[in-house]
């Protein structure tokens, strides 16, 4: 073969990985079964971290939902239920995330829009009722004011009967991601920081079945970074949350199995199948090396993975669904725990019923029909698949090694260093994709001109509802006593300007209804407000 | 000599803070040849007029993906009326529907380009409408 048609067949991955066109027993010759991979349940858990996977439980369905207000969203939830989900993932609207109350002029035209809007406990309130907290578990993807909302959490439980410790669930509370991609921070990195390492200690300490903090590669992937990066960073995001939870004196052992991983699955199939492996194997690894933790459920890489929204279209639509089941496969062939799916219409609204059920059924399907349950981590041993955990590993390590020489991810962050890294990838991506040399199929490649939009039906924003939840916030205020809420915020504002651990004193306020954006003023007054770095 | 360079004001109005998009934008129109400032995250329409003016710029972008599209842009035009900005070129990308694009261009938007717009359309629509 010519030399130059070599280079055309030359196949690279977006980790910078050369493919070879043949795997054979001489590219894992280096590899030592017990010491690198071992059997799945085992330490380094690169097959998985239980040793029958979903033979012993299928992963947990847990698609994102939220809108409108906490009453609809609670009828979804209970579709969703009803259909067979096994957890439920919520979404909240903006003003929510940016502790902004629905009565106020910046959240005008963003209540109840990308999600459920909450104000006060109150709602929180509606949107469980009737959902047993204790049975099913839930994941709030609230990062800025998860603190506030999970004080709301364990009230509603609370009135549910049900103790701190009876509750299952996640917040994702990874605000370090949240300056990278997302966007929706609010106060400067440190007292970020102290807010989360709060919720750590908190539960640790009290809430012990709750997982405070999933750590978002997922986000990271989702604004630019490649594989290796979504991994890399978020490892180091974990690492720095750790260290500042070990400040407070709790043990390694205790909360480490607490955290938690979100990651991202669009691309090549077979790099993200190694990614995850190599993930696993390279987290038990730091756990134990770099933090001291004899406890193997510490070194047990948990996550959720799917989505997928990166490498969905808002050409011909339906070629989403057919995305989204490769997705959940790879997935599936990953080990993960709790998977979550993009639902086809996602590129263009919220998803619709029909969407969110055919994602439930993608899930299903490989679960009740395809034997994906069947055995444990059925890739492995596979010359390709175990090379290439190989390499990406390095690659992640040396990733971490090169943010760590310039000292460190936190700084990194607050300089915006790894924004411009993240958006210089998004970029070189992006121009990939307008040349062609990246295939999206029916966006570059096998494209219908004057396509329509007509088979996606829109999630119809209902321009009323906002009158409907100041309507409630309003109530909320007048029936509450409003002494109690001034005295318990001057109390929050106090302990915010010390040490303490200001999960109490979130709970006191949440408790009496005190609303997100008046918790949220406070933190503002005593924390101020993160200056973004908007270099390009 | 020389073109005066286009000067671009980038845009982030609202609480939105999906800037994925609105980043690669802004490395394309500066690897262009057009001066870009980027507002960043969390900008009030009232800041980002504010912005405008002292930079004394050609166009505005907004990229909105939330949704609330057309809300905002209602705002930003009437803000920039009542200050008597009229040779401002706008435009606004992101997420949105093609079925919005005309209402968008009923409020005085010059150029809507949703997720996924060719670089040498908005390139091309800029050279061509500002200054």
């Amino acid at each position: 073969m010519k030399d130059t048609q070599q280079k055309e067949k030359e196949v690279i991955l977006e980790s910078g990985i050369k493919v070879k066109p043949v795997y054979t027993p001489e590219d894992i010759k280096n590899i030592d079964y017990t010491k690198d991979v071992q059997n799945p349940g085992e330490y380094p858990y690169t097959r998985g971290i239980h040793p029958y996977m979903y033979r012993a439980r299928p992963w947990t369905m847990r698609q994102y939902s939220g809108f409108a207000t906490a009453k609809e969203t609670n009828k979804r939830f209970k579709y969703l239920i009803e259909h067979g989900q096994t957890g439920l993932n919520v979404a909240f609207d903006l003003p929510t995330q940016m502790g902004v109350d629905s009565d106020d002029a910046r959240a005008e035209g963003e209540v109840g829009r990308v999600g459920m809007a909450v104000d006060t406990l109150k709602d929180m309130e509606y949107a469980f009722e009737g959902i047993p907290l204790d049975k099913i578990s839930t994941s709030l993807t609230i990062n800025s004011t998860a603190a506030i909302l999970l004080a709301m959490y364990i009230v509603v439980a609370e009135k549910q009967g049900l103790s701190p410790d009876k509750i299952r669930g996640t917040t994702q509370n990874d605000i370090l991601k949240e300056y990278i991609g997302r966007g929706t921070w609010i106060f400067p990195v440190v007292p970020s920081l102290r807010l989360i390492t709060d919720t750590i200690e908190y539960c640790a300490k009290h809430v012990p079945n709750y997982y405070p903090v999933s750590v978002c590669g997922y986000h990271i992937r989702e604004s630019g970074a490649n594989p290796v990066q979504e991994i890399a960073y978020a490892f180091l995001i974990a690492k720095a949350y750790i260290q500042h939870a070990l400040t407070r004196g709790i043990d390694a052992n205790d909360f480490i199995p607490r955290i938690s991983f979100n990651f991202d699955i669009h691309g090549n199939f077979f790099e993200q199948i190694a990614k995850f492996r190599a993930a696993r194997r390279l987290w038990a690894k730091i756990v134990k090396e770099d933090f001291g933790a004899t406890n193997p459920k510490a070194m047990m890489m948990k996550m959720i993975a799917g989505g997928g929204g990166g490498g969905l279209t808002i050409e011909q639509p339906e070629n989403n669904i057919v995305r989204g089941a490769y997705y959940a496969l790879i997935s599936a062939l990953s080990g993960t725990q709790t998977m979550a799916l993009c639902s086809y219409d996602e590129a263009y609204t919220i998803p619709s019923e029909k969407a969110a059920i055919i994602s439930l059924r993608t899930m299903q399907i490989l679960i009740e029909e395809m034997g994906l349950c069947d055995t444990a981590d059925p890739l492995g041993g596979s010359y390709y698949i175990e090379a290439l955990t190989d390499q990406l590993e390095d690659n992640i390590v040396n990733c971490m090694n090169q943010v760590e020489k310039r000292g460190g991810i936190v700084s990194a962050i607050s300089k915006g260093e790894i924004q411009k890294e993240v958006s210089r990838q998004a970029y070189l991506h992006e121009k990939m994709i307008q040349s062609g040399e990246l295939v999206k199929v029916g966006v570059n490649k096998y494209r219908i001109e004057e396509e329509e939009e007509r088979t996606i039906k829109f999630h119809e924003y209902d321009p009323f509802l906002v009158k409907k939840q100041i309507k409630m916030l309003n109530q909320v205020k007048s029936n509450r006593d409003n002494k109690e809420v001034s005295k318990r915020l001057e109390k929050l504002r106090a302990m915010a300007k010390t040490d303490e651990n200001l999960m109490p004193y979130i709970i006191d306020c949440v408790r009496v209804y005190a609303t997100i954006g008046e918790i949220t003023t406070v933190f503002k007054e005593i924390f101020g407000k993160f200056k973004e770095p908007v270099g390009i | 000599m020389p073109d005066k360079k286009i000067r671009v004001l980038i845009a982030k109005p609202g609480l939105d803070g999906h800037d994925r998009g609105v980043k690669v934008v802004a490395q394309l129109l500066r690897d262009a040849g057009m001066e870009v400032i980027y507002t960043g995250l969390h900008q009030t329409v009232e800041q980002i007029i504010e912005t405008a003016v002292q930079e004394d710029v050609n166009v505005i972008g907004l990229s909105i993906l939330s949704g609330a599209h057309y809300p905002i842009t209602e705002k930003l035009m009437k803000g920039l009326k009542e200050k008597d900005i009229n040779d401002v070129l706008i435009i606004v990308g992101g997420n949105i529907p093609r079925r919005d694009i005309d209402g968008l261009q009923t409020l005085g938007v010059r150029g809507v380009f949703p997720t996924g717009s060719k670089f040498e359309d908005i390139i091309e629509f800029i050279r061509r409408n500002a200054g």
